[in-house]
């Protein structure tokens, strides 16, 4: 994977594209257009959440990840596994033989990332109890959420939380670890983080709030799904204690864990990406300043929501709720001081890739003759153009991406224009040859 | 350059839709490419001036105006007036409904929040008349 390069997570499958509008609908970021038959992200707009891979009917959609076979670089490989992967499999009482199925299929340690989780939460109850983030402060957890203010509620970076993911932490811990208990150097060790989650990839190659990530590889949870499966079922009687989470990293996985955590009362947590749009709007008009925190996750139900899963989210949920019942409440803890590795190293700049040109009144000319466009069409935001809106099509029109004739009402009253003019030559010619 | 109008009518019995011409108008401004500080102090007292006009001015209309140096916000209603503008002015003081306040409004500081919101705000409003709050945000 080439780093500094915008990389996305997600990719079409040419041959399965239909060029139907289903994902362009539902882009909350309306970076998907079809054009010449065939639906086209807008990269710079696109915030990775995976909605289109999920409602694709056809499959055209998918997710870029590393893959399990890419681990033969390293010579020593740990598993990151998310919380979101205890809640993949029936009749679990405790995740004790995930972890060891993890190591019985060849990973050589796993770190667990709702243990880093825990670590994140102390970090924020400190942050929060110093009173310096503006209020409510915002989770930075989900990088689809975090993308989506970058691009569209600039206005609430401030109130972001200035910390890395779980899973970032995660990484640089268990490599630091690693590389001084068995005297390997840091490069030659792997951090494979096992991912529901499309826009952690996009996180790991381009990641935000840091200038590099020490994740590795990012393999899908469906992936390595089946052979986890049968390698849990070798692995039955694990000898050691390998869970060190307690119920509050393993809530993570899941919509309001990360915000319980947080022990303070007044928080709010949504997940859906169309709920996460509305409370950030909210928040923009400053209807939610009794709020002290605020969990957004682009994914219903959270983690266990994301495209990568197994299971059904709502069941996965569940299960993380009973696995966490019989574990202690935390068992990482910071003492009162915030590792730097778990803090931002850089702010995350507002990019405005919504507006229609660097100066104003030029803008202003744009949007002039975007409402000019719009009297023409029909407003009925049929999608036939590629565009998921008559007003995104006025849009792409003054941009220059487009012309009017994409759209068929206009283009019908144009034939149709020329068909009467046709017509009327006919007839004039037609009347002359009599006269003649 | 004559700048952007904006025209919304704001219905007067349905609560829910609140928040409407506001939230047009914040896309608009960022669509724009606007300063996100002047996005915010618009889209505040817009939309403080929109839920007055619901819960307050009984509906009424919204007139904006974009131009190359300032934003201007005109808000009308034929509600019942403001007796005493300087005391509606005062953080706290409410008149709002019971049934206004279940809803989370009335807690006195809509029309402070809207001054502090921006740059040149004036009241004019003659009970039995109605209302008109006439609001400016300068982009620089």
């Amino acid at each position: 994977m080439i780093m500094g390069e915008y990389v996305h997570s997600v990719t079409l499958d040419r041959d399965a594209c239909r060029g139907c509008i289903t994902c362009v609908k539902r882009c909350p970021t309306e970076a998907i257009r079809v054009r010449g038959g065939k639906a086209t992200i807008l990269k710079d707009r696109c915030i990775d959440c995976g909605e289109c891979i999920r409602v694709c009917p056809h499959h055209a959609k998918r997710a870029v990840t590393d893959h399990l076979a890419d681990w033969e670089r390293f010579r020593y490989k740990i598993a990151l596994p998310a919380p979101a992967l205890y809640g993949q499999f029936n009749n679990l009482d405790d995740a004790e033989v995930v972890l060891a199925g993890l190591l019985e299929m060849g990973f050589d340690e796993v770190y667990e990332v709702a243990a880093a989780a825990e670590l994140v939460s102390d970090a924020t109850r400190i942050l929060l109890s110093r009173g310096l983030l503006e209020r409510p402060v915002i989770s930075s957890a989900c990088p689809a959420v975090l993308r989506l203010i970058r691009v569209r509620f600039p206005q609430l970076l401030d109130n972001v939380l200035p910390l890395v993911a779980p899973v970032e932490l995660a990484a640089r811990m268990a490599r630091r670890q690693v590389s001084r208990q068995m005297g390997i150097p840091p490069g030659e060790i792997g951090c494979i983080f096992i991912s529901p989650c499309p826009a952690k990839m996009t996180a790991a190659k381009n990641p935000l709030g840091t200038a590099k990530s020490d994740i590795d590889l990012v393999v899908s949870v469906s992936e390595i799904y089946p052979a986890l499966c049968s390698a849990m079922k070798r692995a039955r009687e694990p000898g050691e204690d390998l869970v060190t989470a307690g119920r509050t990293g393993i809530g993570w996985g899941r919509s309001g864990g990360e915000a319980a955590a947080t022990l303070h009362e007044r928080y709010l947590a949504a997940d859906g990406i169309e709920n996460v749009i509305r409370v950030l709007e909210d928040m923009e008009d400053e209807k939610l300043h009794d709020l002290d925190f605020v969990e957004l996750n682009a994914c219903s139900s959270g983690c266990v929501g994301g495209v990568l899963n197994v299971e059904n989210p709502y069941v996965a949920a569940t299960r993380l709720k009973r696995l966490g019942r019989y574990r202690p409440v935390a068992c990482n803890h910071l003492e009162d001081v915030i590792p730097p590795e778990a803090k931002w190293d850089r702010e995350v700049d507002y990019t405005p890739v919504l507006r229609l040109d660097k100066n104003p009144l030029h803008a202003m000319e744009l949007l002039e003759e975007m409402g000019r466009i719009e009297e023409k069409l029909r407003g009925l935001d049929c999608g036939s153009c590629g565009a998921p809106s008559c007003h995104a099509l006025a849009e792409d029109v003054v941009r220059g991406y487009a012309s009017e004739d994409s759209c068929i009402y206009v283009l019908q009253e144009k034939l149709e224009a020329v068909m009467n003019a046709m017509m009327i030559q006919d007839l004039e010619r037609e009347r002359e040859e009599t006269e003649l | 350059m004559s700048g952007l109008h904006y025209h919304y009518e704001v219905p007067g019995d349905d609560v829910t839709r609140a928040g409407e011409a506001s939230g047009a108008i914040k896309s608009t401004l960022k669509k724009l490419g606007f300063d996100p500080g002047v996005v915010r102090k618009v889209a505040i007292a817009m939309y403080e001036g929109e839920i007055n006009l619901v819960i307050h001015g009984g509906g009424g209309v919204i007139d904006v105006e974009i131009d190359g140096e300032k934003v201007t916000m005109v808000l009308e209603d034929h509600g019942p007036g403001i007796p005493d503008v300087s005391k509606a002015m005062e953080e706290g003081w409410s008149t709002a409904s019971d049934s206004a306040r279940s809803l989370g409004f009335g807690a006195g500081m809509g029309l402070p929040n809207m001054k502090k919101n921006t740059d040149e705000m004036t009241v004019d409003s003659t009970v039995g008349v109605g209302t008109k709050v006439t609001m400016v945000v300068k982009l620089a």
